[in-house]
């Protein structure tokens, strides 16, 4: 088990927000950087049968059974090549841990409220849902994640 | 000599072992308050328990103990030598009382007052230090004397001598008496007395072990396997009887070593109905003990931890919760309070209540203790919900109670409770209304519980199951291969795309672990398979996985929420190579199946299981048919059995025929309407030259049906144990000792029926008379109602006699009404009568259907307001009966 470096920008002083950034599908997503408990590399998941195909399996983390989520179908993207290593997010919800599987974690960042706006109102519906606003990255926008309700499977079963 | 007191006697041998070693460790370091702590509780324990068990002298010198002991922990003292000795001294006189309490049964005479004073001076800081350890010296040792007499022969009175550092001077002294029945190091430190107060009939055994029994044990089993397994592989028959012998032992024993960490929570209760009495004697209180769920089973391990905080708190309801009895009648209570102790499973947990119906916490008062006490400021418990200030009760040190009772009221209840339970994973919560009572809520999670489980694969995935539910492994062979080419190996058959196996006598239910969790089949090398049997509750179910690894001790860990709806698992656990696995539970796996009556059946029709069984023996002809396959039918419903010459069978507009008695008599195969070689063509076949036929009579009709051969007639019960949805059967049940499959006779009388008489000019449908048939028994509804259609009645059924009123009260008509007798709620008697009572079904004819035809039974029946009253399966006698009654309302 190996935990990826992060690059941390000293921006985190500057007061604004900081939020670990990822890739899934090409698309950039962030997610509050004091909501993530760990990052994994690739990490072996026993797969869960019976249970909603957002749910990639279970991994074993320092010996607490983590819940992994494959982020690419929760937000209902293709799948990825066969084969490919996926980094995961560790994040917490009401004391359960969930890893979120991500094609690739980069940077912290820490960044400006005034780069931030509401969704979009044409926003698909589906990452509306998960999605709690976007940032105005140079050149790049960034879709800040919403973790509770990413990790709300109530509407599955 | 008394359970309750040799129950003592065991505990507080082994607490004041650990006493003496506590008390060295406070001498070293005298401000550790956990030692102080520890200690004092202890003491206290011992106090408390002593007043109940109805020790004076013992409690005298515990009480006075335990004043020092509080000052010390309160901080007025300083634990100095001096003030450990003199305690020290207190402790070796408790043992020697103990030692005489557990040769005689009762406390030896002795006085203990210059102990008890200078105890007591030194609590109220009266005994100057410098005299103390020479008042100490005198006290311990005239206190021997006494005592030394009913001791058996032991230096006794050294013991007590030793005041320095008493443990090390007793070594030597108990050792010589170290009882041979205890295998436990603490009691390896008992006085000779205790030992003669267990030895009766249990031994005390250390869990660790029970452990290691255990694991040896898991590991036995696991040893066992390989063997099976390679016993399986080589046919070396001089092993195979002692192996399975060795098997059965292994079974047994695991079996037995798992009961022995199982108690009920009984065992912790049996003290209480003596405590609370006791309780009420002494403080003037009317209190009714009610137990509820003393059979509730929980690890030995956990019992005995839970064991002293249960009585602490049946204590504490007593002494604090519930008001004297004249108190209770001015609040309008009955004057006897009542104490309830309710355990029960409830989500994989534990759940303990203990309930008053006293006073309930008072609040106020909890709030002055917490102010006085600095727990918290006024501002924080303005903003405190009743309840958060109630919990208050858990913290160290809280006592409401004024007084300092023998009872309880020195603050080291609840949180004592409180620390054992999380000590064990558990929570505690109170709920507590003012003037109604206080209700304790004590949660054990299964979380903490190891279990034994076996690791099985299917389609390459591994799971777990546990072992307490498995009944035996058993390796098989999947239909259609034989790569095995092991002649007795057992093979999984298919009843209707059904996987079943006969186990010994018994058809076991089969359900494949791949198919069942969706996964997608890997095809095994060999075409085998292991069945793992399981238990659920009375039924077995049989799942079907592809490999078999060993058995691991895990640890239970509830699955995540977002699971939880996935009822085929009761948890997840990480194995000892790192890897999560999923728990499997056989319950929901059943459940899922429709074993043992459960909601969506994808393997089976649930109904079918206990449902289609009929109560007593009966005839039952056996033949086979369709190559191999074994059958019955009920012989009553065949008319005769016939063997005819093959050239006598012919064919008519595609249907078999023969000239039976002067009249044309349709044939019907099993096998299918024109089995392929059912005549067999070729002259030169080794065919028989006859034909093999059941002959069944419906009225003026027969119809055969050409069955391979005629086997035997058993008297058996017919319990349809698999349901068949193949026309024609009506499932698959053992008789004589083998799979046989239940013919549907209805079907065949219909097909016959069907292809032969309709368009002959039968009855046509308009004058049809319609027939209720109220029956519970779906077995028999299954023969009743095709043989009915067949005979040329429409047919109605219900499953009850309300099932048929509500029909009535629909406004639904019939010409007749057949009702069994013997049925649940209402029976046909009652049915009748309610029919002839008033209705629309007032006059129609009622006829009886029993499987009692007694001139009695049959005399009640018409009192009743049957028309007929008919035997069972008596079918022929029916469909006579049917006829007569129609005719004669027909005629009026």
């Amino acid at each position: 088990m190996t935990t990826a470096t992060l690059e941390r920008t000293d921006a985190a002083s500057r007061g604004g927000e900081v939020y670990v950034t990822l890739s899934v599908a090409g698309q950039l997503c962030g997610v509050p950087v004091l909501g993530v408990r760990d990052i994994l590399a690739e990490q072996p998941i026993t797969r869960i049968p019976l249970a909603p195909p957002d749910i990639a399996g279970s991994l074993n983390l320092r010996g607490r059974i983590v819940t992994a989520i494959d982020l690419r179908t929760r937000l209902t993207l293709p799948p990825g090549e066969p084969g490919t290593k996926r980094m995961s997010v560790v994040v917490e919800q009401g004391g359960e841990l969930y890893a979120l599987l991500v094609d690739q974690v980069a940077e912290v960042l820490s960044l400006e409220a005034d780069l931030f706006e509401r969704n979009p109102p044409t926003l698909e519906p589906h990452w509306a849902a998960f999605s709690s606003g976007i940032y105005r990255l140079d050149g790049r926008l960034l879709v800040i994640l919403d973790i509770a309700r990413l990790l709300d499977f109530s509407n599955v079963h | 000599m008394d359970e309750l007191l040799a129950d003592f006697l065991t505990e507080t041998n082994e607490n004041l072992g650990e006493l003496d070693a506590a008390l060295l460790t406070l001498e070293r370091t005298p401000d550790d308050a956990n030692t102080l702590g520890l200690i004092f509780r202890m003491v206290h324990t011992i106090k408390g328990t002593c007043g109940f068990l109805g020790l004076p002298r013992l409690e005298r010198v515990a009480h006075a103990g335990e004043n020092v002991l509080g000052r010390l922990r309160d901080g007025a003292l300083v634990a100095s030598p001096a003030i450990v000795t003199l305690i020290l001294a207190a402790l070796d006189r408790i043992k020697a009382i103990l030692s005489g309490l557990g040769v005689n049964g009762t406390e030896p005479a002795g006085d203990d007052t210059e102990l008890i004073d200078a105890l007591n001076g030194m609590a109220h800081g009266q005994g100057a230090l410098e005299g103390t350890q020479e008042g100490a010296r005198k006290e311990a040792k005239p206190a021997p004397a006494p005592t030394a007499a009913p001791v058996v022969s032991a230096p006794r009175p050294e013991i007590a001598v030793a005041p320095p550092s008493p443990p090390i001077a007793q070594k030597p002294v108990h050792e010589t008496q170290a009882d041979q029945v205890h295998a436990d190091d603490g009691d390896a430190r008992n006085p000779a007395g205790a030992a003669a107060a267990t030895a009766q009939q249990t031994i005390r055994v250390t869990v660790d072990v029970l452990e290691d029994l255990m694991t040896l044990v898991s590991e036995l089993v696991l040893t066992r396997n390989q063997l099976l397994q390679l016993a399986r592989v080589q046919e070396n028959s001089d092993f195979t009887a002692p192996l399975q012998r060795l098997s059965h032992i292994t079974s047994d024993l695991q079996e037995g070593v798992m009961k022995t960490r199982m108690q009920p929570i009984g065992i912790a209760w049996n003290k209480l109905p003596r405590l609370v009495r006791d309780l009420a004697r002494d403080l003037n209180k009317k209190i009714e003990l009610t137990m509820l769920g003393a059979e509730t089973e929980l690890d030995r391990q956990v019992l005995e931890l839970i064991k002293d905080p249960l009585t602490h708190m049946v204590r504490n309801s007593g002494d604090h919760g519930l008001e004297m009895p004249a108190e209770r009648r001015a609040a309008g209570k009955a004057e006897t309070g009542r104490i309830v102790l309710n355990a029960f499973h409830e989500g994989g947990q534990i759940i303990i209540e203990i309930s008053d119906d006293g006073r309930g916490l008072a609040a106020d008062k909890i709030r002055q203790k917490v102010l006085a006490n600095g727990l918290a400021t006024e501002a924080e418990l303005a903003a405190m919900p009743e309840s958060q200030i109630q919990r208050f009760i858990f913290r160290a040190g809280f006592s409401t109670s004024v007084n300092v009772t023998a009872v309880s009221g020195r603050g080291v209840g609840m949180d004592v409770v409180k620390t054992n339970i999380e000590k064990i994973g558990g929570t505690i919560d109170l709920k507590s209304t003012a003037g109604q009572g206080t209700t304790f809520t004590i949660k054990i999670p299964l979380t903490l519980a190891i279990v034994s489980a076996l690791i099985v694969e299917s389609a390459r995935e591994r799971f777990a199951i546990p072992q307490i539910s498995v009944v035996e492994l058993v390796r098989a062979r999947r239909a259609g291969t034989n790569a095995l080419g092991n002649g007795d190996e057992n093979t999984i058959e298919r009843i209707n795309d059904t996987p079943v196996l006969r186990l010994r006598d018994r058809l076991l239910p089969l359900v494949s672990l791949c198919d069942l969790l969706g996964l997608e089949p890997v095809e095994t090398t060999d075409g085998g398979a292991y069945i793992v049997v399981t238990q659920v509750g009375p039924s077995l179910l049989g799942i079907i996985v592809d490999r078999v690894f060993d058995t691991e001790e895990i640890v239970v860990k509830p699955v995540a929420p977002i699971l939880r709806h996935i009822t085929m698992f009761s948890g997840n656990t990480i194995l000892g190579d790192g890897s999560v696995i999923m728990i499997l539970d056989p319950a929901g796996i059943a459940r899922a199946s429709g074993v043992g009556g459960g909601a969506d059946n994808k393997m089976m029709k649930p109904e079918t299981i206990d449902d289609i069984a009929s109560p007593e023996s009966l005839a039952l002809l056996l033949f086979r048919a369709n190559g191999t396959e074994r059958m019955a039918v009920p012989l009553n419903l065949v008319a005769r059995l016939e063997n005819i010459p093959r050239d006598k069978i012919e064919q008519s507009s595609g249907a078999y025929v023969t000239q039976y008695r002067g009249r044309l008599m349709p044939l019907l195969s099993i096998a299918g309407p024109l089995g392929a070689n059912l005549l067999g063509a070729d002259p030169s076949d080794a065919a028989p030259a006859t034909q093999s036929l059941l002959v069944f009579a419906d009225g003026e009709r027969s119809m055969g049906l050409m069955v391979d051969e005629i086997i035997d007639v058993v008297e058996d019960r017919l319990d349809i144990e698999l349901a068949s949805a193949r026309e024609g059967s009506l499932g698959t049940a053992i008789i004589g000792g083998l799979a046989t499959n239940v013919l549907d006779t209805g079907y065949w009388l219909a097909r016959a029926s069907r292809d032969w008489f309709d368009g002959k000019g039968g009855d046509s449908g308009a004058s049809r008379k319609r027939v209720l048939i109220v029956e519970d028994s779906s077995f028999f509804r299954n023969l009743l109602v095709p043989s009915l259609t067949a005979a040329g009645f429409k047919v109605s059924a219900a499953s009850s006699a309300a099932a048929a009123l509500r029909l009535r009260d629909s406004g639904q008509m019939f010409d007749a009404i057949v009702s069994d007798i013997e049925m649940p709620d209402m029976d046909g008697l009652a049915f009748a009568r309610t029919v002839r009572d008033s209705g629309a079904w007032k006059h129609l004819p009622l006829i009886a259907l029993s499987g009692h035809t007694g001139a009695a039974d049959v005399e009640a029946g018409r009192d009743a307001g049957f028309s007929d009253y008919v035997g069972k399966v008596q079918r022929e006698h029916l469909i006579e009966s049917l006829r007569q009654c129609l005719a004669s309302t027909a005629a009026i």
